[in-house]
This record gives C-alpha cells, sequence and structure tokens, in this order.
C-alpha cells in the first residue's frame, strides 16, 4: 500500500483547515489603513451652501459620517447622531457629514424630513470619500482633537460604539492613541451597502 | 488528393484570416452632419489610465476592477487617476494613493513580494514539476514497450506478446 | 398546509435515503438481491418525495403562501408568474430544495438505466447517491428549511433578488449549472463503487463516461450561458470577472476535462487508474467546495448567498468525503497498479498526460487563487484580492498549451508516432499557421499573446481538418463516396471520436474570441444632451430621447440611442437602468448589437433628472460573439460524441473502441472505419 501517493490529495486537507478558518471571518471587514494617522484636510461647500473644511474644527473631537439619502442603513444610526447632538452639546464636538453618491437637493431633502442641524458637505467627484477609503455608506471616522484619525466604523453606529468612542476621545489628552478594534465592540456592518449606487431617486419622470 | 486538402486547410485558413482582418480594420467613418467631434483625449495617457485602472479594484463593487466597473464610484476614481497622472504623478504614486487609503486590498494582484511569492510561483513550481514527471513517465513506459517486447506490426496494428 | 406536506416529504426524503443507504451497502456485503432492489426502490421513493417538496414550494410560491419561509422572503405579488416559478433557484433555501430534487432525479436515474446491469458495483453507487442525497435532505430538514412557518402571514414580499429577476436567462443559466454541477456525484460514486468491490478495472469506466458527458455539457453550457448573462446584463461588457463563485464553476469543469480525456488511457491502455478515481472523488469535492463557496458567505461576491449553519455542515461533509475517499484509494492502492507499453515518447498517450498536466495546474491555479485572500490573511493577517489581472497572467501560458494540444492531441497516434508520420501531419498546417502568423500581424494582430492564439489556432484547426480530411478521402476511395457521404459515413461511425473533434474546433472558436475581444476592446464613456450625438470606433451615436416607464415589477429610466455609420442607419439601442421597490441601486440593462465581427454594446450608467443629458459608456467588442458560437459548438459536438445511446450502441462503441487501435493509422491515408 503506498501512502506516498496519497501525500498528493491529502494536501485538500490544509485547503479544508482554512476554509474552517474563513468560516470564521467577516469577508466584509476590511481592516482600514488609515486609523492612527492624520486626517486628510478638505474644503467643501455644505447642502446650505457654506464652505466649510476640517481644518475650521481644528481642537475638536470630530464625527465624520459619510452617508447618502438612497442608503437604508443610514436612517437607523441618524438617530444616535442627533441623540448625541444634543448630549455633547457644550463639549468640543462636531458632527459633521459627507453626502456619497448623491444629489443635493435629495440629501437636502432627507436631512430636513429625518432632524439634525450638523453640516454636510457635497463631495463632488467624490474626492473626500475616495481619499477616506471608502467602500460604501454608512461608514464613519472618529477624529481627535489633534486632528487624527482615532477609529473608523464600516456600516451603521451603534449608540453605545458613539457613546464610547466619543467619550474617550474628548477625555483623553490628546495625542493618546485608540486602537479601536481591539478595545470597542464594534458594530454590526450588516447594513453597509456596497452598491454603488448613484441617483436612485432622481429618476426622470414616474416617481413610485 | 493532396491538393484538395490543400484547398480545404487554405479554405480554413482564409476563414480565419478573414475574421480577424474584418475585425481590425475600422470601418471608415463618416462625420453626420451635426455630429460631434470626438472631444481630445490623449491617447497616451488614456492608455495609462487604463493599465491602472485595471490594477484597483473597484470598492464598491466586488470583483470588477475600477476599469470594468460601471458603477459611479468607479467613474469617479478613474477620473482621480486621470487628473493625478496629469499633474505630473507616477503611475507607482497614484497606486501607493489608493493603496495608503484602501489597504493592499485595492490591488486587484497581490504584490509579487515577500510570503505573496507563493500565489506567483507555486502555479509555476506545479506545472515544471509536472512536465518532468510527465516525461520521465513516458520515458518509463517506453522502455516498458521495449522490455515487453510488444510488436508492432506495419499498418500500425498492434500485439502484445 | 404547503408548510407540512413540504417538511413532511423532506423528512420522509431523509429518512428513506440514509436507511436505503444502509441497506445498499448491506447487500454489497451479504450479496442479497432483494437488499439492492431495496436500494433501487428507495432510491425511487426518494425522487418521489423529492418532487413532492419541490411541486409544494412551486405551488406555494405561485400561489403566494406567504405562511412558508422561503415565499415570504423571494416572493411578490408584482413579481410575474415566470420569475416567480423561477425564484425558487433565487434564493438559499430554494436553490438547495432544486439541488436536492436534482441529486434524487440523478440517482433514480441512474437505478432504473443501470438496474439490469454492472451487478456488483450498483449496490455501492446506489448507497452512495444515497448518501449525498441524505446530506442535502438533512440541510433541508435542518439549517436550510425553506418550509418554516411564518406568523403572522405578511400580505406580500420582497419579490426575488432584482438582479436575478432582471433577464430571463435566469431561468436557464442556474438549472443548467446545477444539472452540471450536481450529476458529477454521479461518476464519483461510480468511482467510489469501483474501489469498494474492488473492481477498478474496466467496468465503471464505460458506465461512467456516458455519466460523466452529460453533467459535463450541461456545465459547460451552463458556464458559457452565464457568461453570456453577465455580459447581457450586467453592463460592464465583459463576460468573466475571476469572481470566486465564477471560478467555482470552473474547477469542477476542469478537472471533469481532464477525467474525460484520462478515462480514454485506462479504457485503451488499462493504465491511470489511480489518477482516474484522484480525478473523479476531486471532481465531485470542488463541486462541493464551490457549493461551499456559494452558500457560506465566506468569500464576498455577488452570487453568495447568506451565511448560517450550512457553512459548517457543508465543510463536514467535504471532510468526511475526503477521508473516506482516500482510505478507499489507500485501500486499494495495489489494485490500482498499472504500467503500459509505449514505443515512441511522441504518442497520444503522452499527449494526454500532457492535457492532464495542464488542466490539473490551471485547476490548482485557480484555486491558489481563488482561497488566497483567506491564506494571506491568516498568515499576514492582511486582507488582499485576487483578481483578473492575476488569473489572465497565470492562465494564459496553460490555455495557449491547451490550444495546442487540442489539435496535436488528435494528430498523435496511440503508441509510437514515426517521424515521417509526424511530418506528414504537420507539415501543411505547421506551413499555413506560419503564413497565417506573418497576415495576422501585417494586419495589425501584434498583440503577442492574442498573436499567438490565433497562429496556434490556425495550426490546430489544421490538424484536426486533417483527420477528418484523409480518413474521408480514404472512404472515398475505398468505397466510391462522394466526399459528402465520406464525411457523414466517416462521423456516423465513429461518433464519439469525431464528436470529440468537433468540440475541440469549438474550443479553438471560442479562444479565438476570447483573445480578440479582450485584447482588441474599444471603450469609452460619455455625456450626451440630448440630440447630441459622437463618433467613435466608426459609429455615431446620437441621443435621440430619454424617458421613464413603469413595468409591474419595476420602474426604469431608458435612453434611445440611434446608431448610424455615415448617413446610413444601423439600429436603435436602449440601455436602460431598473428600479426594483426593495433595492437600494438600479440594476443597468445593456443594450447590445451583436454581428460577427464586432458587438456594440451600450450602458446607460446615470443621466440627468430633467431628462436633458445621459452618460453612457460605449463599448466596441470584436468577435465576442464567436464566444457563444464556440460554446455552442462544443455542446453539439458532445451530444453527437454521446448521441450513441442504449446498450446496442454502447456495445458497438466498445467494439469501435478495440478497433480503434488497429484502425489508427500509421499510414497516413489508411484510416477510417470498415
Amino acid at each position: 500500500m503506498s501512502w506516498k501517493k496519497l501525500l498528493i490529495p491529502a494536501s485538500a486537507l490544509p485547503i479544508i483547515a482554512l476554509l474552517g478558518y474563513g468560516l470564521t471571518r467577516d469577508p466584509n471587514k476590511i481592516e482600514s489603513p488609515l486609523p492612527g494617522r492624520a486626517a486628510f484636510d478638505f474644503v467643501s461647500e455644505t447642502l446650505e451652501g457654506d464652505t466649510l473644511g476640517l481644518a475650521d474644527l481644528n481642537g475638536k473631537v470630530v464625527v465624520l459620517n459619510f452617508w447618502a439619502s438612497w442608503c437604508v442603513a443610514c436612517i437607523e444610526e441618524h438617530r444616535y447622531f442627533i441623540e448625541a447632538e444634543r448630549y455633547y452639546a457644550d463639549q468640543d464636538f462636531q458632527l459633521l457629514g459627507v453626502v456619497y453618491q448623491d444629489t443635493p437637493e435629495n440629501a437636502r431633502q432627507w436631512m430636513r424630513r429625518r432632524g439634525g442641524n450638523w453640516p454636510s458637505l457635497i463631495d463632488p467627484n467624490a474626492r473626500i470619500a475616495i481619499d477616506y477609503g471608502v467602500y460604501g455608506v454608512p461608514e464613519t471616522y472618529f477624529i481627535d482633537r489633534e486632528g487624527r484619525i482615532a477609529f473608523k466604523q464600516i456600516g451603521p453606529v451603534s449608540r453605545t460604539l458613539l457613546k464610547q468612542l466619543v467619550d474617550s476621545l474628548l477625555v483623553l489628552p490628546a495625542g493618546v492613541e485608540l486602537t479601536g478594534a481591539d478595545a470597542i465592540p464594534s458594530g454590526r456592518s450588516a447594513g453597509h451597502v456596497r452598491g454603488g449606487v448613484e441617483d436612485a431617486a432622481a429618476r426622470v419622470g414616474s416617481q413610485p | 488528393m493532396r491538393k484538395l486538402s490543400f484547398a480545404g486547410l487554405a479554405l480554413l485558413g482564409l476563414v480565419f484570416l478573414g475574421m480577424p482582418t474584418l475585425a481590425f480594420a475600422s470601418p471608415p467613418s463618416a462625420q453626420e452632419a451635426g455630429a460631434v467631434q470626438e472631444e481630445e483625449l490623449d491617447p497616451a495617457l488614456e492608455a495609462q489610465v487604463r493599465v491602472l485602472a485595471a490594477k484597483l479594484r473597484c470598492p464598491t463593487c466586488r470583483a470588477l476592477s475600477v476599469l470594468d466597473s460601471p458603477s459611479g464610484m468607479a467613474q469617479e476614481m478613474r477620473g482621480l487617476i486621470r487628473e493625478q497622472l496629469r499633474s505630473g504623478k507616477t503611475a507607482a504614486e497614484v497606486e501607493a494613493y489608493f493603496v495608503e487609503r484602501y489597504g493592499e486590498w485595492i490591488l486587484l494582484q497581490p504584490k509579487a513580494e515577500g510570503f505573496n511569492w507563493t500565489v506567483w510561483l507555486l502555479p509555476v513550481i506545479l506545472l515544471l514539476g509536472g512536465l518532468a514527471f510527465v516525461f520521465l513517465t513516458a520515458r518509463r513506459w517506453v522502455r516498458q514497450g521495449q522490455s515487453a517486447g510488444a510488436v508492432i506490426v506495419e499498418g500500425g496494428q498492434e500485439r502484445e506478446s | 398546509m404547503n408548510n407540512t406536506i413540504g417538511y413532511f416529504s423532506i423528512i420522509a426524503a431523509l429518512l428513506l435515503s440514509a436507511g436505503g443507504a444502509v441497506v445498499a451497502f448491506s447487500a454489497l456485503r451479504r450479496g442479497s438481491a432483494t437488499a439492492a432492489a431495496f436500494g433501487r426502490r428507495a432510491a425511487y421513493g426518494v425522487f418521489g418525495l423529492a418532487t413532492l417538496s419541490t411541486l409544494t414550494m412551486v405551488f406555494a410560491l405561485v400561489t403566494h403562501d406567504f405562511s412558508v419561509g422561503y415565499v415570504a422572503q423571494v416572493g411578490s405579488r408584482s413579481t410575474p408568474l415566470f420569475y416567480t416559478v423561477i425564484s425558487l433557484w433565487s434564493s438559499l433555501d430554494g436553490s438547495i430544495l432544486f439541488w436536492g430534487w436534482i441529486i434524487a432525479g440523478y440517482t433514480a436515474a441512474v437505478v432504473y438505466v443501470h438496474r439490469a446491469r454492472y451487478r456488483d458495483l450498483m449496490p455501492a453507487v446506489t448507497g452512495t447517491l444515497l448518501v449525498v442525497n441524505a446530506f442535502f435532505w438533512l440541510l433541508l430538514a435542518w439549517p436550510a428549511n425553506p418550509f418554516t412557518q411564518v406568523f403572522p402571514v405578511p400580505a406580500d414580499g420582497p419579490g426575488p433578488n432584482p438582479l436575478l429577476q432582471n433577464h430571463p436567462f435566469m431561468g436557464l443559466h442556474p438549472p443548467l449549472l446545477y444539472l452540471g454541477y450536481v450529476g458529477l456525484a454521479v461518476p464519483f460514486a461510480f468511482g467510489i463503487a469501483a474501489l469498494v468491490t474492488g473492481k477498478v478495472g474496466g467496468d465503471w469506466i464505460r458506465a461512467v463516461r456516458r455519466w460523466t458527458m452529460a453533467p459535463w455539457i450541461f456545465l459547460t453550457t451552463g458556464i458559457v450561458a452565464g457568461a453570456w448573462w453577465s455580459y447581457e446584463v450586467l453592463g460592464w461588457g465583459g463576460y468573466w470577472a475571476w469572481d470566486p463563485v465564477e471560478n467555482a464553476s470552473f474547477l469542477p469543469w476542469l478537472t471533469a476535462t481532464a477525467f474525460l480525456h484520462s478515462i480514454m488511457v485506462q479504457e485503451r491502455r488499462q493504465t491511470l487508474k489511480t489518477w482516474n478515481i484522484l480525478l473523479v472523488i476531486a471532481t465531485f469535492l470542488l463541486t462541493l467546495f464551490g457549493t461551499f463557496l456559494t452558500r457560506s458567505g465566506i468569500l464576498a461576491s455577488v452570487h453568495a448567498f447568506t451565511e448560517g449553519l450550512i457553512g459548517p455542515f457543508f465543510l463536514g461533509f467535504i471532510t468526511l468525503t475526503l477521508i473516506v475517499s482516500l482510505a478507499l484509494v489507500a485501500w486499494r492502492s495495489d489494485l490500482l497498479k498499472s504500467e503500459p507499453a509505449l514505443d515512441s515518447v511522441a504518442s497520444r498517450e503522452t499527449v494526454f498526460l500532457l492535457n492532464n498536466l495542464l488542466f490539473v495546474a490551471f485547476t490548482f491555479t485557480v484555486l491558489l487563487g481563488t482561497v488566497y485572500p483567506l491564506i494571506a490573511e491568516a498568515v499576514r493577517g492582511v486582507k488582499v484580492s485576487v483578481g483578473a489581472p492575476y488569473f489572465n497572467r497565470m492562465s494564459v501560458p496553460i490555455a495557449l498549451g491547451l490550444v495546442l494540444l487540442v489539435g496535436v492531441g488528435p494528430a498523435l497516434p496511440w503508441r509510437r508516432g514515426s517521424p515521417e508520420l509526424l511530418l506528414k501531419k504537420f507539415i501543411w498546417p505547421g506551413a499555413i499557421a506560419l503564413i497565417a502568423g506573418v497576415v495576422f500581424w501585417l494586419a495589425g494582430a501584434t498583440h503577442f499573446t492574442t498573436w499567438l492564439t490565433l497562429v496556434l489556432s490556425v495550426f490546430s484547426v489544421g490538424l484536426i481538418w486533417g483527420e477528418f480530411w484523409r480518413p474521408a478521402q480514404a472512404r472515398r476511395t475505398a468505397h466510391g463516396e462522394n466526399l459528402g457521404a465520406a464525411f457523414l459515413n466517416l462521423m456516423g461511425k465513429n461518433r464519439r471520436r469525431y464528436g470529440g473533434y468537433v468540440v475541440h474546433l469549438g474550443i479553438v472558436v471560442m479562444a479565438v474570441g476570447i483573445a480578440l475581444s479582450s485584447t482588441y476592446r474599444r471603450e469609452r464613456e460619455t455625456t450626451l444632451a440630448v440630440g447630441e450625438a459622437i463618433a467613435f470606433s466608426g459609429y455615431d451615436i446620437r441621443l435621440d430621447s430619454i424617458y421613464a416607464g413603469r413595468e409591474p415589477q419595476r420602474d426604469f429610466v431608458e435612453a434611445a440611442f440611434s446608431i448610424a455609420n455615415g448617413g446610413e442607419r444601423l439600429a436603435v439601442l436602449r440601455p436602460r437602468l431598473n428600479y426594483y421597490p426593495m433595492s437600494d441601486s438600479p440594476i443597468g440593462t445593456p443594450h447590445v448589437r451583436t454581428r460577427p465581427t464586432e458587438d456594440l454594446y451600450l450602458s446607460l450608467s446615470a443621466y440627468a433628472r430633467d431628462g436633458s443629458t445621459a452618460t453612457v459608456n460605449v463599448i466596441v467588442n470584436p468577435m465576442v460573439v464567436w464566444i457563444w458560437i464556440g460554446g455552442g459548438i462544443i455542446a453539439l459536438g458532445a451530444l453527437f460524441a454521446i448521441s450513441t445511446m442504449g446498450f446496442s450502441a454502447e456495445r458497438s462503441e466498445q467494439r469501435e473502441a478495440a478497433r480503434g487501435s488497429v484502425v489508427e493509422p500509421v499510414k497516413a491515408g489508411v484510416g477510417g472505419a470498415d
């Protein structure tokens, strides 16, 4: 009996082990290389027509949220942002939205309907989104007082995540790095939409 | 008979010659009145954009490249690549820009370095080793044929002793 | 009600297949004819129950019974009937039910066809197939149960995945693929039966050839249909993205093709016995692996369904299959030894070995590339991608080798190729290929690999042509037939061989289409105002209008472009974007004008809300249609090769095979049957 011959097909066993390992991984979780690095600056026009840049918010903890009016998962996290805006009103805290692959009219309408007073930037040619390595919406970046990216959330944020991160960033002396993935339970990424959606609502004619 | 066979082959050859020739020759394009001229694009730049875009994975779709994807995000990324190249960045710098933001994930083929060599070299090793193995096996079989004393009869009939 | 019937039949099918498997295997040990007959009846019974549960699901879908879990998940009152029926396979649980039905059908068919033959093999074949059945019915009874009770019963459902209801082709492509995939369990079962019974010689190989060819035809057409669907529907102008799930369907195709070639060596030369067994095992494992990839959510992909307990179940079954099969191979390895005798390295045997090497190397490369992201994550902790650039670069040399062998293989005789014969057969094709090479180069085909593909294609076609021509000529002189009759008689009397050669020609046609369309594709994205036109690659493309409309299940925006060449109007193309109620993103439907030399492909990517401008991607794809034509030729050739049905045919085929070694011309021109 030649067991040597079995060595070749037995090479399939590591593949099985690998697939078993693969079952424990989430293929949609792609580690961003950005946390720990300085946030890229940008200047753009808000939905209200003002000009705003990240540099204007220096010294504040910034929660930078990429969203779109066609994004269903964004509805859920929006409530927490409204809560946060109220809760941290007198702190060095700023929410900042960036509209991803959407028309300004739709975005404006959406904000009006759902509430919230923070500014959202229009992102022509998706330059801000590409600069921040955005895969889809929603995605949220937590930027510390020093202007460094502390954490990136892919998919909607949870109330707990938002509170924990912002609290720690407000309390921590500037410059202390948060290794988010280990320290904080990550929110679900189930609602994260990757479908590159253009102006879904901007249909010509019949609007259902 | 040989002549006819040749004619048949030539015919087949012509079919194969004909097909690609038709495909390469761009039909003459007469400009219809009112048709807008193709806007001037720098062909060298466009070629560079295409090469780069084909190497990058479209982040909003799963398996398509930035070049192939019809999604809006891929469209913007092609625009950004064009803009960066035009501003004098090298292809390597543009690639590095995307890797810096999206991680190695954005490259559609693993960089040939370090551990990644396995994915590039293992198939080659297998193929070369396999070629050697096939050659040795065939030679062994031939030796077998010589020692077994198989007889080849005129006309190709074979008979094993 | 539907839930009760459906679930009851699933549980009954599970019990019957498990019990039938035990009894069938016991027949093996005791040689009991009653036990073997029970195994057979169990197979029919499982098929009956499978049909009952599948029909119940179709009935529930059509009658919108939203109390059924699967219907609540994929059904919708607004979905047209056709898409409602095919939504049976549009999502996870339903597709596994469909799988189960097909495997039950194959099992019943195998058992029926061979009810009076292969008495020693059949109990083990039945038993193995029933084990595979039992696994799928277990999945359906537990983690993938489509008949869960929904309460309260919703009034309506979301409808199937928009991508799957965007094109009627979804009614064809998945069933073809499944018929191919699932059917490859049959050769596996014969392989296992050969090992279990120790009869690793001729019988199982003879029985298995047709049972491999049939699924192979389904799988081939399924893959080509999938490529065509992706080209016509996805809007990026390509047909193959090396997506993990596409790879998953390609992998068993590669090993099954290798197997179809290497069994010929075993038939003729009684060798490669271990190798053949390993190939059927690998093929079946790869079908399980492919199903695992799509159903476990392990690798993200557009096709992937969602996860759950199904991943671990599949992994368990794959491991079990692997361990049991390899243990059997090891146990029987002394029976599997064999060494043939050759007279020359330049023989068809060697070409078959090379062919198998290339197919295995191809399989390995695609498999490695598909799982490498997992390997990299495990070893380096970094997520990487392996996509089209890697697969294209790695597969082109292998594919070129195959295009060459497609012609060289048929031209080389078994056992030995004498130098004179080789010279005689190779000189004209070689000369013509050289001339063609110069012409192609001058004609502008200066992309090296494409040029090489064309040259090798001409060479291979020349060689295959010789295999038709010489024997036909010989018939003509020997029987005084005219040329047409000589060809027809030649092919009709050697269906297997000439069907195979036709398949080879189809491969060449496909290779030419792939090479030319991938290297000479021209593409341009542009935004046009209504009334405006651009000139691109010989076409004047004018945007006539943009309009919106509504269909029962969706809204759409369509743009009409009139295409002209000079003053001559060629066509009006209407690419569109479809909006489904439950989907965020619009699903585009490109519009393609197909001609033998090139396709004009328009895909709408955006438009202004006021209907004034549209952004369109214009792609000119040369020779794409030859890929689909090549696929058709392959299917026809393969059908021709197995068209000799029934036992008498099988016997005459054995005669043919036996005679083949005599007929095979060493002296050119002497060939031809009779």
